[in-house]
């Protein structure tokens, strides 16, 4: 019951959230703004676990084919379509959730609880269209260059291990990489994280803007915004697999 | 003129105000002063429309307020300025952002006129010179002040202060009604301030609203509160030994 109501809360501020811009100048400014504090600022430990992880996986995958009837550039191909698959767009969007989700709700909650919320309202502003949708179409923007780089380092973790290694030769690996390749797996990965961008700035924004009370408050909306994004992901994640892989 | 008429608010079965009638004159300080929790805050939000009148309609010279669309709302809202209890100042912006953000969204002035505009305001409210600090790197009483300058920024017809100087020492408190007090005369608005500071009813209190158990208990000017015989405002008034004291002498 708690939760349908909160579904339908949910609802009703994406409503107020999906108005015409108070200022369309501000609007952009505010989007460039989020662009840089929820992307660019993501930009290094996306980069790190996307290169180790790129590594591990090629390395597991070559401890695991050990039969001679499985074609060594299966290491290339497998490493590939894990990270382009599923590594760069989900377990990426579940770092951000942790790293976005909990910014967004400790912001937009800090700002209920000290008025500052009310204080835009007052002034003739939509407060939720005011501070959720910039950072909702930052995100949805963003989020997809963020995946492309995490792919791209993540095959190159891969291609260390076949270079600095002799799990699996460097022309191997490249030919694995290149194999069965579908565009489709781009566009389907792209989707996802632009799906996931909404979900994790409009539920943590859902989260921070309904905050009651004070700093405690703020600080428990943050972990459930952090936890809710991550359900969501998980959720729509088996979703959209379903949907766009039939 | 605000005019209100049987306003009645309540969170989930606690009835707050239970019918609030009452004027706020353009160009005088209406007070609302009340003790802690008797409703001040929620009186001024629902007034705003922050908080939903279960009841009751409230006419912004004329424009009934409480039944207007949202769209015609925030015209309205554009000239009110509020002053907030903690300041609500935008932790993000600087002084001079804080107080031109107003003029960032709905005006369509040049940056030059713009920061003219904003030290005026910062000027009006003794602050020049403070403009590049953030909220973070200023005092309690600077920061109602900032507050203040953003509030008039945009030329309001209408002024809300709630508890302009609570947190501040006696002295300071006093500057800061007093600058609401001349701005109110100044620039002819309709300023409502919600207070249960005693120095601040006798120093600028030209109307004043007693809110006692939800309901509007006592009207009155400065001069009247002194010499009623009302129990309930007695004993808000003298509930100190200082003002016993002095009732005395
Ligand atoms: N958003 C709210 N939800 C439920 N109760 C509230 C809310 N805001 C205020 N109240 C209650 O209304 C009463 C009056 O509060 P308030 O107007 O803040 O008092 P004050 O006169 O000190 O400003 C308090 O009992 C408070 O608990
Ligand atoms: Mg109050």
């Amino acid at each position: 019951m708690k939760f349908l109501s909160s579904i339908g809360k949910y609802v009703l501020l994406m409503f107020r959230v999906f108005r015409r811009p108070d200022s369309a100048r501000q609007f952009r400014i505010q989007v460039v703004t989020e662009i840089e504090q929820l992307g660019f600022a993501s930009v290094g430990i996306i980069a790190i676990i996307s290169i180790f992880m790129g590594a591990v996986v090629a390395i597991q995958t070559s401890y695991s084919i050990d039969s001679p009837l499985i074609p060594r550039y299966t290491v290339g191909y497998i490493t590939r379509s894990t990270i382009v698959l599923e590594f760069s767009p989900t377990i990426m969007s579940l770092i951000l959730a942790g790293k976005v989700g909990s910014r967004i709700a400790g912001e937009i909650g800090t700002m209920r609880v000290t008025e500052q919320i009310d204080a835009l309202e007052v002034m003739g502003i939509n407060p939720a269209s005011f501070l959720i949708l910039p950072k909702i179409v930052g995100a949805m923007l963003i989020f997809p260059v963020l995946i492309i780089i995490s792919m791209f380092l993540g095959i190159g973790g891969g291609y260390m291990v076949s270079y600095l290694t002799d799990m699996v030769s460097v022309e191997t690996f490249l030919y694995g990489v290149r194999s069965f390749f579908l565009p489709f797996e781009i566009y389907y990965a792209l989707s996802k994280s632009v799906v996931f961008a909404f979900l994790i700035t409009s539920v943590s924004g859902y989260f921070g803007y309904n905050v009651r009370g004070g700093a405690l408050e703020v600080g428990k909306a943050s972990t459930k915004a952090v936890v809710q994004s991550s359900i969501m992901i998980i959720l729509f994640n088996l979703i959209l697999t379903q949907l766009l892989m039939l | 003129m605000i005019k209100v008429e049987n306003i009645v608010k309540s969170f989930d079965g606690n009835t707050v105000l239970k019918g609030i009638s009452t004027e706020f004159k353009t160009g005088i300080n209406n007070l609302i002063i009340g003790q802690s929790g008797s409703g001040k805050t929620v009186l001024m939000k629902t007034l705003l429309g922050l908080h939903q009148a279960d009841e009751g309609s409230i006419m912004f010279d004329g424009r009934e307020f409480t039944t207007m669309s949202e769209d015609v709302k925030k015209e309205i809202r554009k000239e009110i300025g509020m002053v907030f209890q903690g300041g609500a100042l935008f932790d993000s912006l600087t002084v001079q952002q804080n107080v031109m953000f107003p003029l960032n969204m709905f005006s369509e002035m040049s940056e030059a006129e713009k920061k003219e505009r904003v030290d005026f305001c910062l000027d009006k409210v003794n602050l020049e010179g403070k403009n590049d600090l953030y909220p973070s790197e200023i005092s309690g009483g600077m920061k109602k002040r900032v507050a203040i300058a953003r509030a008039i920024v945009l030329n309001p017809k209408y002024l809300f202060c709630d508890e302009p100087n609570s947190g501040l020492d006696p002295k300071t408190a006093i500057v800061i009604d007093n600058l609401i007090s001349e701005l109110t005369r100044e620039f002819n608005m309709t300023t409502v301030i919600n207070t249960h500071d005693m120095n601040s009813v006798i120093e600028i209190g030209d109307n004043i609203a007693f809110i006692y158990q939800g309901n509007l208990w006592w009207e009155g000017s400065n001069v009247d509160i002194l010499n009623t015989d009302n129990k309930e405002i007695n004993d808000f008034i003298y509930a100190t030994k200082l003002t016993r004291h002095l009732k005395k002498t």
